[in-house]
């Protein structure tokens, strides 16, 4: 189990990323709960904003937009790249290489 | 009523340990007891296990609680017994929660993990398995889960291992007769290429008759937390040993008692209970075949309600080692005849010593499947054990003769 925000890692802005295939993510009123299921390892976002961050993530064209889409404002910007530093650190979020390709469409 | 319009409001942000104090929508680890039949008569068993319930829950219904996991995204449920391969349909459940996105780790004594079920078992990452095993070595190990089981554990393990299954569970109760063989366990664990599973022994079910001679002693439990501290990162414990985290710095893990907050249990015949270690009816919360099913007994029920609140007052709240061990285990408590607000029955600070040497009525248990016969592979009583480290003859290994209708 880990929780948010206790790495070094910093998500560079002008990345694309989304959630990774094999996680799915449970609103909880603190945040939510993912779980991995390949890795069978369960993760807690600890607010409700980074949750909406993380699903922002793949319909936008990078962090930055994720962030902007969520109202995250400059001064909290690098808790919310080291909180997702830690979600890529353990696969949680998978960077897309192509901006315009949208990983979770069905 | 009262009582819940009294609870205190859910903080916002903050720890998350705090958060969980005050429940969740759906449960993280929810165990289902599939049966209460089993092949063995482990002298400690948690829910007095042995002979199947007539009113267990039906194929279709269990598979009907599958779906109201998936609902709930339930994301994965500890399966146990019992023995749970011991049902018929255990596999076509198994099958089925993987379909509907539910994941399994399912605990075994693994007489029936034969090599065609391990190549199963590997070919999915939403199954995990847990095997158990009492004692690193046959004479530590059998003693307590019967003759015959160590090597039965092995074997399994043997067969997941060849059938490339990686970082299944090694699940370990510690007793007074195995806190000397960590070591030993974790050189099994690796040698399987399995992960390490420490856990704590409850009096609870038939535990509760065994726990006074089994529960590790004071030094021990000492040498225990040395242990996990100096080996915590490899090796889990289902959040046991929170009580231990009173010695000083705090172990892996959540560290709060999770009963009914982010934890419950299913039992065989659908009640639900706050805890695995709680199968008793003052913890029984409702059942899944009420009106509103397993949601509206997680969300709703009086005893959940209760229970997620944090625990302001009793003796502990005034200790300073509180907020390390939030006073223990409920379950472990309850079973010892201890107040529910007061020391855990092995607080490591000896608040409870004087409780336990006093007065008190144990409850006892509110349901029995012990087998009511004898049982193939039956555990050697323990005060034989020191006499029965090394077998006189061949037939002294096995005193029992296979009793007919359990095929292993």
């Amino acid at each position: 189990m880990t929780t948010t925000g206790t790495t070094a890692r910093l998500l560079d802005l002008g990345e694309a990323w989304t959630l990774s295939g094999s996680v799915e993510l449970r609103p909880e009123p603190f945040g939510a709960l993912a779980y991995d299921f390949h890795t069978r390892r369960l993760s807690f976002l600890k607010s409700r904003r980074l949750v909406d961050v993380v699903r922002a993530l793949g319909s936008r064209d990078d962090v930055a937009g994720a962030l902007d889409d969520c109202g995250v404002a400059a001064p909290e910007r690098p808790a919310y790249l080291a909180a997702l530093g830690a979600l890529a650190d353990g696969g949680l979020i998978q960077r897309r290489a192509d901006h315009s390709q949208e990983d979770r469409t069905p | 009523m009262t009582l819940i319009q009294e609870r205190p409001a859910r903080p916002e942000g903050g720890r998350l340990v705090d958060q969980f104090e005050y429940g969740l929508d759906a449960p993280i680890c929810l165990t289902w007891e599939l049966t209460y039949a089993c092949n063995l008569a482990c002298v400690h068993c948690l829910s007095s296990s042995g002979r199947r319930d007539p009113d267990e829950l039906s194929t279709e219904e269990c598979k009907a609680l599958i779906d109201e996991f998936e609902r709930m995204q339930v994301f994965y449920v500890n399966i146990g017994g019992g023995e749970p391969t011991v049902r018929p349909d255990f596999w076509e459940l198994l099958d089925y929660a993987v379909e509907h996105h539910v994941g399994v780790k399912f605990s075994t004594n693994g007489f029936r993990i034969t090599p065609e079920r391990a190549a199963r078992l590997a070919a999915t990452d939403y199954v995990d398995v847990q095997v158990s095993l009492d004692g690193a070595t046959a004479d530590v190990n059998d003693p307590i889960r019967g003759a015959g089981t160590y090597d039965a554990a092995l074997r399994a393990m043997a067969n997941l291992q060849a059938a490339g299954m990686k970082d299944f569970k090694l699940s370990v109760v510690c007793t007074r007769h195995n806190i000397g063989q960590l070591d030993e366990f974790k050189a099994i664990a690796d040698r399987y290429g399995a992960q390490l599973r420490l856990t704590r022994l409850r009096p609870s079910g038939r535990g509760a008759d065994v726990w006074d001679e089994l529960h590790p002693l004071p030094e021990q439990q000492r040498e225990l937390y040395d242990w996990l501290v100096a080996n915590g990162d490899q090796v889990l414990t289902g959040d046991s040993f929170f009580h231990l985290s009173a010695y000083g710095e705090a172990l892996p893990g959540l560290n709060l008692c999770g009963a009914g907050r982010v934890v419950c249990l299913v039992d065989p015949v659908g009640d639900v209970y706050a805890c695995p270690f709680a199968i008793h009816d003052r913890f029984k919360a409702g059942n899944v075949r009420d009106g509103s099913g397993f949601r509206g007994v997680w969300q709703e029920a009086p005893l959940f309600q209760e229970l997620r609140s944090p625990q302001t007052g009793g003796a502990c709240t005034q200790c300073s080692a509180f907020d390390a061990c939030r006073g223990g285990c409920m379950a472990a408590k309850f079973f010892t005849g201890l107040p529910l607000d007061g020391p855990d029955p092995e607080c490591v600070k000896g608040n409870a010593a004087t409780a336990l040497a006093g007065a008190r009525t144990v409850p006892g248990t509110s349901q029995d499947h012990s087998h009511k016969g004898p049982v193939r592979n039956q555990p050697v009583p323990l005060t034989l054990m020191p006499t029965r480290t090394k077998p006189a003859s061949a037939c002294d290994e096995s005193p029992l003769a296979p009793s007919p209708g359990w095929t292993t």
